[in-house]
């Protein structure tokens, strides 16, 4: 599952694992600020903000090829406004739009992929996010293993099942099934959350996740901010 | 000295109007264990869901002298530890040893407090050398150990497990019973197997559409009741 290769990633160890969350996010929304507004024309800056990225994900001792490609996912939401760009007879800003989205989203899986949920979410409550919207994408993390663990199981029960019908008529069988499949999956993904949630509860859970290991923002981060902030600016404003 | 737990009059009614449990009675002494029997759907896993207060029903629940009510309910699940049939709606967190100190963590501990506690509760049920595996790799026997550390590192006085024996397989299920067996806090298993309620509980409860049908010594219960897979 994509983002139980995340969870793992994010418990790596390289100097970019080391920084403190609350460091990560600050460089990670200058570095946005940057992109999102780097002009169309100023193309090298779009290479400039790609090259920084690698050279992060090099330190950070990850795999490139799998960020990016999971950094690509944000491509056919991008690629719906920047074909109408570029048939509107801007073929650079609909360039732009998809560099932005992509790099904005490699930042941001670059950002999970070397912070463990607990410490980016932890990052998020200092800097006074409100505490349900943090709960939420709490949950939607925890669950998305629970659903698509069920998608699994229920995937395999249908294939087990499904013999070998006439190949014409397999079409229609796997849409039907996948239908019917979804709604199930609803309903049962949502009696297996509840049994999760109330678990959380038999143990103790007050409505916040407690970080296990805490970090101390030291002088290394500071510094590692302000490299990212100076960086950032230096391709913004000079390229 | 207080019952570990007592329970008078307790009923339950599900939203879709099912009457789950329907005037029950119960009582626990410290360090006791008692088994709990009954067909499917008798109303067994609503009643242990009373204990620690994820189910509210009419009637009187005390723990430990402590009566269930919304200022009390922190201090209950803290005494009161409950493992799950289903593992996996137990193991949530990304590691094993973050999963185990949850609990503490929410209980008020320190982290190092709370990780040398998951620790030493992962060292007790033989799972120590499996700290930083993802929950989701592990046998069923194994999940159901650390389902168990993520329990006894609350330091419960109250063990409830729910069908504990469900997916594992003889040796398994062997080493899970010298575990429970190891562990002094008094315990209300859900079981169907008559074998795993006499060799750790000496009373058992027979479940009957939301009532207690009968109860007594284990084995007296298990031939009244006919609980033998044979």
């Amino acid at each position: 599952m994509h983002h139980l290769r995340i969870d793992r990633w994010s418990r790596g160890s390289s100097s970019l694992h080391d920084r403190d969350p609350r460091a990560k996010l600050a460089a990670l929304l200058v570095l946005l600020v940057a992109i999102s507004t780097t002009p169309a024309s100023a193309q090298l800056a779009f290479a400039a903000y790609a090259a920084l990225l690698v050279l992060a994900v090099q330190q950070a001792r990850l795999p490139i090829a799998g960020l990016a490609g999971r950094a690509a996912l944000v491509l056919p939401f991008s690629a719906t406004f920047a074909l109408l760009t570029w048939w509107s007879g801007d073929s650079l800003r609909a360039l732009a739009l998809a560099e932005k989205s992509f790099l904005s989203g490699l930042a941001a899986l670059l950002f999970v992929a070397t912070t463990p949920l607990t410490g980016w979410t932890a990052a998020l409550e200092s800097w006074r996010v409100p505490r349900m919207l943090i709960l939420v994408i709490q949950f939607v993390y925890r669950y998305l293993f629970v659903i698509a663990e069920q998608a699994q199981r229920m995937r395999w029960a249908a294939l087990s099942r499904r013999g070998s019908r006439p190949r014409f008529r397999r079409g229609w069988f796997d849409f039907s099934a996948a239908a019917g499949l979804v709604g199930v999956l609803f309903a049962r993904s949502w009696q297996r959350a509840d049994g999760v949630y109330n678990a959380m509860l038999a143990r103790g859970f007050r409505g916040r996740f407690v970080p296990a290991t805490p970090a101390p923002f030291r002088g290394t981060d500071a510094v590692f901010v302000s490299a990212c902030l100076a960086g950032s600016l230096a391709i913004r404003l000079l390229l | 000295m207080n019952s570990a737990i007592r329970i008078r009059g307790l009923r339950y009614r599900y939203p879709d109007g099912t009457q789950a449990l329907d005037g029950v009675d119960f009582d626990l002494q410290p360090g006791e264990s008692v088994a709990l029997f009954g067909a499917n759907g008798s109303g067994k896993t609503t009643f242990v869901l009373h204990l620690n207060g994820l189910l509210r029903g009419e009637g009187s629940v005390e723990i430990c002298g402590l009566p269930l009510s919304d200022e009390t309910l922190e201090q209950i699940r803290s005494k009161v530890g409950v493992v799950f049939q289903d593992s996996d709606e137990q193991l949530f967190m990304p590691t094993v040893l973050e999963d185990v100190a949850f609990g503490p963590l929410n209980l008020g501990l320190a982290p190092s407090d709370a990780l040398a506690r998951a620790r030493a509760v992962l060292d007790r049920v033989g799972m120590g050398h499996a700290l930083d595996r993802p929950p989701y790799h592990l046998s069923a026997g194994e999940k159901k150990r650390v389902a168990i550390a993520g329990v006894l590192a609350m330091e419960p006085e109250i063990l409830v497990l729910d069908e504990p024996t469900t997916f594992l397989d003889p040796p398994a299920r062997r080493d899970l019973l010298a575990l429970l067996r190891s562990l002094p806090q008094a315990k209300v298993l859900v079981t169907h197997d008559a074998d795993l309620a006499r060799a750790l509980t000496t009373r058992a409860m027979f479940f009957d559409r939301g009532r207690i049908a009968g109860q007594g010594d284990v084995i007296e219960v298990i031939q009244r009741f006919h609980w033998e897979y044979s």
